[in-house]
């Protein structure tokens, strides 16, 4: 018998590691035969630690479950039980999924490399060692695949611009510091299923014909880390990774390297300026990466997520990525639903689903049972958006014209009791934090912006037009997207929540 | 037997050897020698200066530009709070205030005995169970009072 129980973090942080622990002891009491998988998490972290168990007919779920649970499941030989929820697969949240990049996430054991490749895995890396580079940079290209930073930049342009540069060595950096506010999927593919980054970082060095590449992750991703860390060292046993990749005569070595805590690194230049282990500062562009990058070569700098849908556009084909999505926003997007909802977690679907189907179909509303207030989509420099924005299509050029971002694709949700002028002053409070301290606008703003807020909150009206103007310098005259993104929660905030700004003074009037 | 002075500085030097085969060794060093020692203790840096043909100042400036590094011990745990907006749309707030409350420490304050450390942080990824915690390197989600209440008892303070 098959029990599966995740070892993702969501799942760890409620208790899976207790579930899967008496999992084991009651199999051992009975003296089943057992084979406990540590699976990654299907991504319904509300019934997370979320217990499966391999069935004729197909997978069974349980949760959430309790360790004291676990007994009673086993004495009704995980037939009826209050908390079975039937076949996994007819969950609605995870059946009205298009599941591309996460389709393997929580099926497979992480670590097992045979796993991975009787589910398809290493399928798109042998494709690409038989084409040209060319060829490679063409079919990412035609699949519209887009970067998941602010700017949504093609990925295909990119690794045709390092392609072209002349050098002796060339990098390929995953930029695995998603440190934004209610965004999970790079942690949630790391731990459920790391042989797809390893592959599409591979297929992006034989792309551009780079030998060495690394992962950049966060500290605050201890399990992530863990497992991708095992993961590169079993690949490199197999011979997916190291001098002869796959046999291919292509070398290829990739290391993991783990930041300390600075939100800017998440920008690509900040992070190259950690990775050769200086000051995590931004530095100016141009001269851009793709030319100067690390230790001043040619780079590709990628999301995780841009990576990680590199092997299945090469399996399947780029038609086959195209086919999902509107209009410029091709493809699946992994969406991160977070906040206070009834059923968060991630839920991989098309471009194009509107706002209000994602907060109040998929996820149910808020938790608190109280009126949605505010969305806030793209991390924590992603606008607020008010419920009247709730048609609006997933998608860039969508978010982009209502004076938003689609960022990491994370949403969090806040219900009535949220104050808009305080989330607007964390904004810029979060800011000060982290700001690298390179350019004045982002450095000394930030701070000036919580000294104004402060005023408006204190009753000064005429504050309100000044926090406007700051906003527009930063937005202007920041250098990368920390202090040139700020504004868009805070500006939101303002414009379509002026009665939390409403000052004493007009309140009295 | 080497004074422990000396111990630690072979120690560190051992560590700084371990790495100078990596490109841009300067975070697994500063990482290495924090694991060793809970900090990174005020004689490393010009050793690691030294050994990457940096200034001080440089090692300096590099150390104190990220969160996690720090010149001197923390509490026997750390307990760190996310105070980031999907936390926050959960209650971190509350449960940051009562945290202080309870340890009777703010931010970056270590309770009186030395045994834990408080700490914010700004995601740990778990947002769709928030809020959430860490606890020395343990994520707990759903975190409420009395469950903040446990663990700090749990961990002595």
């Amino acid at each position: 018998m098959r029990i599966f129980v995740p070892r993702d973090a969501a799942a760890k942080a409620v208790g899976a590691e207790a579930v899967a622990a008496a999992v084991r002891a009651e199999a051992a009491a009975r003296g089943l035969p057992v084979e406990l998988v540590r699976n990654g998490s299907r991504g319904m972290v509300w019934l997370e630690p979320l217990l499966e168990v391999e069935t004729s007919e197909g997978r069974i779920a349980f949760g959430p479950v309790t360790a004291a649970d676990v007994p009673a499941l086993f004495d009704a030989g995980f037939g009826a039980h209050p908390k079975a929820l039937g076949l996994t697969a007819e969950i609605p949240f995870l059946k009205k999924q298009t599941r591309f990049t996460f389709a393997r996430v929580g099926l497979i054991d992480p670590l097992s490399l045979s796993e991975y490749q009787a589910q398809g895995g290493l399928a798109g890396l042998h494709k690409a060692i038989a084409m040209s580079p060319e060829a490679i940079v063409a079919e990412v290209a035609d699949s519209g695949l887009r970067g998941r930073g602010g700017a949504g930049f093609p990925t295909g342009i990119k690794w045709k611009t390092v392609l072209g540069a002349e050098a002796a060595q060339k990098y390929v950096v995953c930029n695995a510091d998603e440190g934004d506010s209610g965004t999970f999927a790079d942690r949630m593919l790391m731990e459920g299923d790391p042989f797809t980054l390893i592959e599409g970082m591979a297929i992006a060095a034989l792309a551009v014909g780079a030998t060495r590449g690394y992962i950049y992750s966060r500290s605050e991703y201890p399990d992530a880390n863990e497992v991708m860390g095992q993961a590169i060292a079993i690949a490199r046993a197999a011979g997916v990774l190291g001098p002869d990749m796959l046999g291919s005569g292509r070398a290829f070595e990739l290391e993991l390297r783990v930041g300390a805590g600075a939100y800017v690194c998440g920008e690509e230049t900040a992070l190259l300026n950690s990775l050769e282990g200086k000051r995590g500062v931004v530095r100016a562009k141009p001269p851009i990466p793709a030319l100067q990058g690390l230790f001043g070569q040619p780079t590709v700098v990628n999301n995780v997520l841009s990576l990680a849908a590199v092997p299945e556009i090469l399996a399947q084909g780029a038609a086959a990525y195209v086919a999902h999505g509107v209009g410029r926003s091709r493809g699946t997007i992994p969406l991160q639903i977070a906040g206070n909802v009834r059923f968060g977690g991630l839920f991989e679907t098309g471009f194009g689903i509107t706002l209000g189907e994602i907060v109040n179909d998929i996820a149910g509303g808020t938790a608190s049972g109280r009126p949605v207030k505010a969305v806030q989509v793209g991390g924590p420099l992603g606008a607020y958006h008010p419920v009247s924005d709730f048609g609006l299509p997933f998608s860039y050029e969508d978010f982009a014209g209502s004076g938003g971002l689609v960022g990491h694709a994370g949403l969090v949700v806040h219900d009535d009791s949220v104050d808009m002028l305080q989330m607007a002053r964390f904004a810029l409070e979060f800011c000060a934090i982290e700001s690298c301290g390179k350019c004045t606008p982002c450095r000394i703003g930030a701070v000036r912006g919580v000294e104004v807020v402060d005023r408006i909150a204190a009753g000064d009206a005429a504050a309100i037009p000044l926090l406007t103007d700051l906003c527009q310098t930063m937005k202007l005259g920041s250098l990368c997207a920390l202090g040139g993104f700020t504004p868009y929660p805070v500006l939101s905030a303002l414009t379509h929540f002026p009665d939390d700004f409403a000052t004493l003074q007009e309140a009295a009037e | 037997m080497l004074a422990p002075q000396a111990a630690q500085h072979s120690r560190i030097a051992e560590i700084i050897a371990e790495h100078s085969a990596l490109e841009g060794p300067m975070l697994p060093i500063l990482h290495a020698v924090q694991a060793e020692y809970g900090h990174v203790p005020a004689e490393a840096l010009p050793m690691i200066a030294d050994a990457l043909n940096i200034s001080r100042a440089e090692a300096q400036g590099v150390m104190s530009f990220y969160h996690d590094f720090r010149d001197h011990p923390l509490g026997r745990h750390v307990l760190k709070i996310c105070r980031a907006e999907a936390c926050q749309a959960r209650g971190a707030g509350a449960l940051a205030e009562a945290a202080k409350a309870r340890l009777g420490v703010d931010w970056h304050g270590t309770t009186p005995g030395g045994a834990l450390t408080l700490e914010p942080v700004f995601c740990l990824g778990l947002c769709a169970c928030a809020p959430a915690v860490m606890l020395d390197g343990q994520v707990i989600g759903r975190v409420d009072a009395a469950r903040l209440d446990q663990i700090a008892t749990e961990a002595g303070a």
